[in-house]
């Protein structure tokens, strides 16, 4: 163990920190005891072999043969080919004529390196919910230090099944590679050496096997090993150091170092933006919803990666649905509380798209969220009952918001007014006035208004509605409002209908003296 | 509630037991308790309250149950009523106002989906509806959704709807009596246990 973190040591940039425990000590201090608590570095390599495929959108990767081409004519050739074209025969680095021999009915799109360089970088920032080091492999691959993490993960199998999961969620195809160097842990990824490496000095044996196409080493290079009859990792380093230096490059010597963990290997920390902003282009033009709200996942575990990261959440996020002729639908989405919850803010925007008519086919689906808010952890409930009696009513008002509109799910409040119909106001739901006035307490108001007054007929002088009127209480004279050009002056008075409906009804005490219904008692 | 407890309250650290669900809320009128299946309005169904006319005191009837509930935090919410709840004399009346969503929708659909969901939320006390024409098989949905939120669900329809089938665990028809005294003729059209009662309430001012 000591000599392995000795040389793990060595292998990495940063010096070691040592971590101080402020328990209290139960056994005998050990001698060696600032070397036994670093948490040793390891290193796991995610290595993308679908990805100039898969950042083009979930749907394309799954449909007929297809296969992404880089560069023109006829020196164009495959980076990357789906499941069907490969089983048909087609493999990177093919010519693009020789993979559409093997499957005739072959869809081919060109790369689109902008749009990978940010779903790179977007996925880098997703990486951060497992890890505070990521670091990124251009063009398809990323590098996250987990030796810090894997205590609060629980172990290594648990974090590398849920990273394992959660990229597949993502729609991407990943091969893992875990070493204590980092170029260690990618070389595994790329020969797709699954199995993790822990001990250093477990990992030259472990890298004997990676074949030389693996390596990232100038094509020179790679001809004079395999002219000399070098295929793998392994037989590099057989070969006598100085010989080497000496006959082919100086740097294939620091490269098989810097994989062992003889030289020191520094990568740059990946630093995610402060707001989070991300567009996918969409598999041809979509009007559908269902195929939609596929990508609009993947930006939203994208962004919830991005929040878990910051112990953030989100309360409000832009979408943008991008038109090839019209200006874009740009839909906001607002919440109660603040969220990172993909799975919520995926349904909100599903309701939200159900009121809405698209003027035109889709071809870009883009977030953009500006202002990332602290989230508490949740307070969960120890016998499980919040289903049942506390529920979450943020994330209902969000819900029927998001499919009735903003303005149509309030809250209600008083206010300290004379005036009947400005007694009351509409307000924030759950908003309760802290501090505010007491209102002003008057008995006999019905618990219906109706809004605006309903005028009433009059029959011989006496108001009329569906039959005549019984005045039982009243008047109750109401004089107020001359300071804002809305005053009124009315008498009140409760009347009572044959039926037995007890109504709220006025006078006018100006004009002409009209009859007015503003209440039910109910 | 100060401002200093709220937040206390809030704290990740801190851990507030609940108490089950009742199953049943008193009407805050004895002589309706007493008709009624375990002395109260069942929580976790759905009502069905019958009126000649909107406004002939059915309010006023469940009044204070839902004070009940909105003081001890549960939500109220009111989807799509005939007319503006009046926040005055819901106060009046002991309603926290803080505690009431008011879903403003004309559509039945609407309407409908939004009691659906506030009922399966688990949030909500209860949750009004008054819907003009609904389909049995509607009903069954907001009879489930009530079981599975808890909570009550209110639905005030004309005297006319036919009434055959219907789901609800419990049909009321509410007609005023006396109207001078205030006093409205409650009768039990369907419940579990002794349908067919009938009985006087005095409602309040």
């Amino acid at each position: 163990m000591g000599t392995d973190l000795f040389s793990g040591a060595k292998g990495t940039a940063s010096p070691l920190r040592p971590k101080i425990d402020l328990s209290p000590l139960k056994q005998p201090v050990p001698f060696n005891l600032p070397f036994k608590t670093v948490t040793p570095r390891l290193w796991l390599a995610l290595y993308l072999p679908r990805f100039p495929l898969e950042v083009l959108g979930p749907e394309r990767a799954t449909a007929l043969p297809v296969a992404v081409i880089s560069g023109t004519g006829a020196g164009s050739v495959v980076v990357a080919a789906g499941v069907h074209a490969e089983s048909a025969g087609v493999h990177v680095h093919m010519l693009a004529s020789a993979a559409c021999t093997l499957a005739p009915d072959l869809d081919l799109t060109p790369r689109d390196e902008a749009a990978e360089a940010a779903a790179l970088e977007s996925l880098a920032a997703w990486a951060g919910q497992f890890t505070s080091f990521v670091s990124l492999v251009p063009p398809h691959g990323l590098l996250l230090e987990i030796g810090g993490s894997l205590a609060l993960f629980g172990g290594l199998d648990t974090l590398l099944a849920r990273v394992r999961h959660a990229i597949a969620a993502l729609g991407y195809s990943a091969r893992f590679g875990v070493a204590p160097t980092p170029l260690g842990a990618w070389l595994l990824a790329r020969a797709a050496l699954e199995e993790p490496v822990t001990a250093m000095h477990r990992l030259p044996a472990c890298l004997a096997a990676v074949p030389l196409d693996c390596l990232d080493l100038p094509a020179r290079i790679v001809e004079s090993l395999r002219s000399v009859g070098i295929e793998r990792f392994g037989d590099c380093c057989r070969l006598p150091r100085d010989g080497v230096a000496r006959r082919t490059d100086p740097r294939l010597l620091a490269y098989l170092d810097r994989a062992l963990g003889k030289r020191a290997d520094p990568r740059l920390p990946y630093t995610p933006p402060p707001t989070f902003q991300r567009r996918l282009s969409l598999p041809g033009e979509v009007r559908d919803t269902g195929t939609l709200l596929i990508a609009a996942q993947r930006l939203l575990l994208e962004l919830a990666g991005y929040l878990q990261a910051r112990a953030g959440g989100v309360q409000a996020l832009e979408w943008h649905l991008a038109h090839r002729r019209r200006p874009a639908t740009r839909l906001v989405i607002e919440l109660v509380t603040p969220s990172r919850d993909a799975g919520h803010l995926l349904m909100l925007l599903r309701e939200r798209l159900a009121r809405v008519v698209l003027a035109e086919a889709v071809v870009y689906l883009g977030i953009r969220v500006r202002d990332i808010l602290p989230l508490a952890p949740s307070n969960q409930d120890l016998y499980g009952e919040e289903g049942v009696t506390g529920g979450d009513w943020r994330a209902l008002v969000e819900r029927l918001r998001a499919r009735l509109g903003k303005t149509a799910v309030q809250g209600l409040a008083v206010s300290a007014e004379h005036r009947p119909e400005k007694a009351w106001r509409c307000c924030a739901p759950g908003e309760s006035p802290a501090g505010a006035p007491p209102s002003v307490h008057t008995p006999g108001r019905p618990l219906w208004l109706l809004d605006p007054p309903e005028v009433l007929r009059t029959v011989a002088g006496e108001p009329f509605l569906e039959g005549r009127l019984h005045l039982v209480r009243g008047p109750e004279r109401i004089e107020s409002g001359w300071w804002d050009g809305h005053d009124i002056a009315r008498d009140y008075f409760e009347a009572l209908h044959a039926s037995g409906t007890r109504y709220w009804i006025y006078r006018e005490l100006r004009k002409q003296r009209a009859w007015y219904l503003h209440g039910v008692f109910a | 509630m100060s401002a200093a407890l709220a937040r206390l309250r809030r704290h990740p650290a801190i851990w507030r037991r609940r108490l089950p669900p009742a199953s049943v809320l008193p009407t805050g009128f004895p002589a309706l308790d007493e008709m009624l299946p375990g002395a109260g309005w069942p929580m976790g169904a759905l009502t069905e309250i019958l009126v000649p006319r909107a406004g002939a005191g059915e309010l006023r009837l469940v009044m204070p149950a839902l004070a009940d509930l909105s003081t001890r935090g549960r939500w109220l919410v009111w989807v799509g009523p005939p007319y503006v709840p009046y926040a005055p004399a819901l106060e009046a009346r002991g309603i926290a106002l803080s505690r009431i969503l008011w879903v403003r929708s004309d559509n039945t659909a609407q309407q409908l989906w939004s009691a659906e969901q506030a009922l399966r939320s688990g949030a909500c006390g209860a949750v009004l509806t008054w819907p003009t024409r609904v389909h049995q098989r509607r009903l069954r949905r907001l009879q489930l959704a009530a079981e599975s939120g808890g909570a009550w669900a209110l639905l005030f329809r004309r005297e006319t709807s036919p009434g055959d089938g219907s789901p609800a665990s419990l049909r009321l028809r509410v007609t005023p009596a006396a109207p001078v005294a205030n006093s409205l003729s409650v009768e039990v059209l369907k419940c579990r246990g002794r349908p067919g009662a009938r009985a006087e309430i005095i409602l309040d001012e």
